[in-house]
């Protein structure tokens, strides 16, 4: 496959980027579309330009490092993130824009990579306390019913890559922000600051009430 | 926790979804109530009349019309400056536009803030014209069988009604969602039943309202 790629590319925070242009050729349907973009980064390399930058880690859709704005969707047309995405899923001689999150709360730090910090900001406040407890404790050693375990569980399986705040139109961390309140609040371990960190106007049986209704 | 409430972005998007399902409350009763005028000028002068003497002896009279104004001028007010503040915020939460623009979600979700500002217009149009008689051509206190005819007698008023209906036809179609969206009661199952009920509510008000100045058009109301 041949393929035209409008990149962003910014060189840090403070410098306004742009879109770049560049031309890829003999691109296999088989690739990811991270390979795609490791293939352009060696012909930038070898002729002696700067790499794109961009966030890649497990590359197996686990870890929710990977973060690409593909043709104005979070990730790209499948369901799935970039790291999974495949080229079979663009035609020869596709032009394909890439840019990254764009938010506030994700300033770019260069190119395709952005600041993810103010996540982790948000499970320190509901995941852990702030009095210091010694080293980590077994998994096993506090002890959590079942029901409460895979209710967390369920809300567990946001990765926190920030595509949601990446596609929704206000830039809100809504879902993001959720999945955690009812991921961290069901579980012992950020209990004893609880109420003074988050706090609901809805009784907090209702949010069970609700999930058990049909 | 009032200060949280209104601090928070989901407090004011918390206080926007009761605020609109209160006036969607009004508006169901008030399209309601407008139905009357297809039973003759009798029937709709007397509900009128009624809407300033309901909870009497209790209250005085118009007391408890008074209630309801205020109540829905709290609801206008406070639903309009979250709107405006919650914007502020998200346009701010994303300086940087996307190069790459998509046409994202439906028309009705798209024209919220232009429908918004329309119903706001229209509704200190629709005061001063069928409750004050101020941009009237012939109003007469106590007879709005015979006013709402000569508003609808006229070219304007028919444009500007049918418009603004069909603007509050979209805002509560998108609305009524979000708002459900809002409250937490949205969920992958329940989005069909959602959806399905914002559309049917969004098509009987619009129905309903609209079948007022189309029946004085074609003279089946005169
Ligand atoms: C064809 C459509 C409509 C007709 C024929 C109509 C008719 C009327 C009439 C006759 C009154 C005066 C009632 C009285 O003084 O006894 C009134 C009041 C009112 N209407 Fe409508 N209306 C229509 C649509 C709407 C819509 C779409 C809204 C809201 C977006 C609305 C909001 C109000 C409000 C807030 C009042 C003032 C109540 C008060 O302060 O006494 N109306 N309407
Ligand atoms: S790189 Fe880990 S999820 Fe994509």
């Amino acid at each position: 496959m041949k393929l035209t790629l409008r990149v962003w590319r910014q060189q840090n925070p403070e410098t306004p980027g742009a879109m770049a242009t560049y031309e890829v050729d003999n691109i296999s349907a088989d690739m990811s579309f991270l390979e795609m973009l490791d293939t352009l980064n060696e012909e930038l390399t070898l002729a002696g330009d700067e790499p794109v930058a961009f966030d890649h880690d497990c590359r197996e859709g686990i870890c929710g490092a990977c973060s690409l704005v593909i043709n104005g969707d979070a990730h790209g047309p499948e369901r799935t993130t970039t790291c999974q995405l495949h080229m079979r899923s663009f035609a020869d001689g596709d032009t394909i824009d890439i840019e990254p999150w764009r938010a506030s709360a994700f300033p770019v730090i260069k190119d395709l990579v952005v600041d993810r910090s103010s996540f982790d900001r948000i499970i320190q406040s509901g995941g852990y306390i702030s009095a210091p407890t010694g080293t980590a404790p077994d998994a096993h050693a506090t002890p959590v019913p079942k029901p409460d375990a895979d209710f967390a569980f369920e809300h567990a399986e946001c990765i926190g890559c920030g595509a949601c705040v990446a596609a929704c139109p206000n830039g809100s961390a809504m879902l993001f922000t959720s999945a955690k309140v009812n991921h961290l609040n069901v579980l012992p371990q950020g209990a004893p600051e609880r109420e003074t960190r988050s706090w609901t106007w809805w009784p907090r049986w209702t949010r069970r009430a609700l999930a058990a209704a049909p | 926790m009032t200060r949280t409430l209104w601090d928070s972005t989901v407090g004011k998007k918390t206080i926007m979804a009761v605020t609109g399902l209160v006036m969607l409350g009004y508006l169901v009763a008030h399209m309601v109530g407008n139905l009357k005028i297809f039973f003759g000028p009798g029937e709709f002068d007397g509900y009128a009349h009624w809407l300033r003497t309901m909870g009497e002896p209790v209250l005085h009279y118009e007391w408890a019309l008074w209630l309801v104004r205020v109540g829905l001028v709290a609801a206008v007010v406070l639903h309009g400056v979250s709107a405006y503040q919650l914007s502020r915020r998200d346009i701010k939460a994303r300086p940087a536009k996307y190069v790459h623009k998509k046409p994202r979600a439906s028309y009705a979700t798209r024209t919220m803030r232009w429908g918004g500002i329309i119903l706001a217009l229209f509704i200190v149009w629709h005061i001063l014209d069928l409750t004050t008689g101020t941009v009237h051509t012939s109003f007469e206190a106590g007879h709005p069988y015979q006013n709402v005819i000569d508003t609808f007698s006229t070219w304007y008023g028919n444009v500007i009604y049918i418009v603004a209906v069909l603007a509050m036809g979209l805002h509560v179609q998108h609305g009524f969602w979000s708002a459900a969206q809002t409250l937490g009661v949205g969920n992958a199952t329940r989005d069909r039943i959602l959806k399905t009920l914002a559309n049917l509510l969004a098509a009987v008000l619009t129905v309903g309202f609209i079948s007022v100045p189309v029946a004085v058009m074609t003279g089946v109301v005169s």
